[in-house]
């Protein structure tokens, strides 16, 4: 029925949404099993990855900034993935041609944890790494 | 026992609350605010644009900075959310009990109407200098019991709000309690709220701050827009005169 | 239904800088409320950007975004007056669409 409304032009077919949300790949528990579900290779660390307003320590771990810019040329995609969240996938970016591979946004973590920045250009797959401490207002910084 | 943090720590600390200011939440509920302020709503189908917040009816801009203030129409000290309760059931013919119900919001379940409303006309101060007026003998009489009640000692841990916030540098595990007697205190305390609160997801307003500073000092049930809460309210935004209002912010 | 988006869009240089705040819970899955049931997930999972009927942004997202999500982003080609337009759906399938006129 969708369909036939959709070629009947009733429905805009909407270009970003008809790929469907990767439930696998937010369902990982580690760096392996996340690029199986993304369908690479292990990535390779890389310095033109870099994380801005990403704070070292997080007030709390409700709401922590983290800003990622790749200056890898022909980036198509940033992902978020924090290694101690019971999935490790947090967002994944397309960045179409004409848009800055910048993206910023914020993510919840349960604990102290590393994050990283997963970047795929030209087919290849970059990754850079940060420690953000969370401390949910405790002493236990 | 205080924790002991290095400045590192600290430093990190300000670097992240500094990362959250662009783009802070509580914008939504500004902009639900305002849409509610120029609804026509309520029994008498009226909008607040029939409100006088004291710089005549709908004017917004800047009424926060001044409140709360003495109202010849209602002969009383009224801070915001007392006035838009009067407003909610002298303009738009609510009920007092209707106007008074859900002032704090709770997920998208309870979505609290009084605090968007709240949210929207405290962000129509934001850069007005602090200015409220202790002219009216009633001003003047609020103001006073306000300070009596922010020194008066009760509860089961014999506390006055003083306790915590009498004295510079003290802390509560990462928080810092601000000395509220001070002017410098004050100001930075009460320019400050509403705040979105990172660790509720909510949008919190000063009489929320005080509701949960009386369950922290273990006092009764402090009474939404009651002359309790008017005079300590009355008296923190008047020690806090002079200083440019800058909320809603963002706080932990 | 949800309550609109706060879009900002503002041309700096040859680049149009759009910041996002979005109502939702999204909740995790994870949590559990005052009796002791799990409070089901509900999160945004997809997120696209079009400026002049071209995507310029889509994104995929699992519950660990913060609650009353905030989104940041730069592109290229737009011009002062165009729309950007940006739509989410969730984890229930609703969704909700809005725009802003760069600035
Ligand atoms: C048991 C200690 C305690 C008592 C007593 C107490 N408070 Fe507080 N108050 C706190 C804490 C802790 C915070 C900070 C909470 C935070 O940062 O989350 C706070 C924060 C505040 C703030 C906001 C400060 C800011 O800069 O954001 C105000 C205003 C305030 N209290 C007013 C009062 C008033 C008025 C009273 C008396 C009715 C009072 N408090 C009694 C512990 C207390």
């Amino acid at each position: 029925m969708l369909a036939l409304l959709a070629a009947a032009g009733w429905l805009k077919p909407d270009a970003a949404h008809a790929q469907a949300w990767n439930k696998a790949a937010f369902e990982t528990h580690d760096m392996a099993e996340t690029m199986k579900a993304l369908g690479g290779a292990e990535p390779a660390q890389s310095k033109d990855i870099v994380f801005f307003q990403t704070p070292d320590i997080a007030e709390n771990g409700a709401v922590v900034p983290i800003g990622i810019a790749s200056n890898i040329p022909k980036t198509d995609s940033i992902a978020i993935l924090i290694e101690k969240n019971p999935n490790m996938l947090a967002a994944t970016f397309d960045i179409p041609a004409g848009t800055e591979p910048t993206i910023s946004t914020r993510v919840k973590m349960g604990q102290t944890s590393n994050i990283y920045a997963l970047v795929k250009a030209d087919g290849k797959y970059y990754v850079a790494s940060k420690e953000v401490k969370v401390t949910l207002g405790g002493c236990g910084g | 026992m205080p924790c002991a943090f290095a400045q590192s720590t600290v430093d990190e600390i300000a670097k992240y609350r500094a990362a959250l200011q662009d783009g802070n939440p509580a914008e939504l509920w500004e902009a639900r605010g305002e849409a509610l302020w120029k609804q026509k709503r309520g029994p008498k189908q009226v909008s607040f644009e029939q409100c006088d917040l004291g710089l005549g009816a709908g004017v917004v801009k800047g009424a926060y900075a001044r409140l709360p203030r003495y109202f010849a129409d209602a002969d009383r000290v009224m801070d915001l959310e007392t006035r838009l309760v009067w407003c909610m059931v002298k303009l738009q013919g609510y009920s007092e009990a209707d106007a008074l119900k859900n002032p704090f919001g709770s997920g998208n379940e309870k979505k609290s109407d009084m605090e968007a409303l709240v949210a929207y006309v405290t962000s129509e101060s934001r850069g007005a200098k602090m200015n409220v007026a202790l002219s009216h003998p009633k001003e003047e009489q609020m103001y006073r019991l306000g300070e009596k009640m922010f020194y008066f000692r009760g509860g089961p841990h014999d506390f006055a709000c003083a306790t915590c916030h009498g004295e510079d540098g003290k802390r509560i595990r990462l928080q810092d309690l601000p000395n509220l007697t001070g002017t410098e205190g004050a100001q930075k305390a009460y320019t400050t709220w509403p705040a979105y609160r990172v660790s509720q997801g909510e949008l919190r307003s000063f009489q929320w701050r005080l509701y949960d500073c009386f369950r922290q000092q273990r006092f009764p049930e402090l009474i939404f827009a009651s002359d309790a809460s008017v005079a300590l309210t009355m008296f923190l935004a008047r020690n806090a005169n002079g200083v440019a209002f800058d909320a809603p912010a963002i706080k932990r | 239904m949800a309550d609109p988006m706060k879009i900002r869009a503002n041309l700096v240089g040859d680049s149009t800088e759009v910041k996002v705040l979005m109502n939702h819970e999204m909740e995790t899955g994870q949590r559990k409320d005052a009796q002791g049931k799990t409070i089901p997930a509900w999160f945004i999972q997809s997120v696209s950007a079009t400026c002049n009927d071209k995507t310029v942004l889509s994104a995929q997202w699992g519950p660990a975004v913060s609650k009353n999500p905030f989104l940041s982003f730069k592109f290229k080609g737009g011009a002062k007056g165009d729309k950007v337009v940006i739509t989410w759906v969730d984890s229930r399938g609703d969704k909700r669409t809005d725009e802003a006129t760069i600035a």
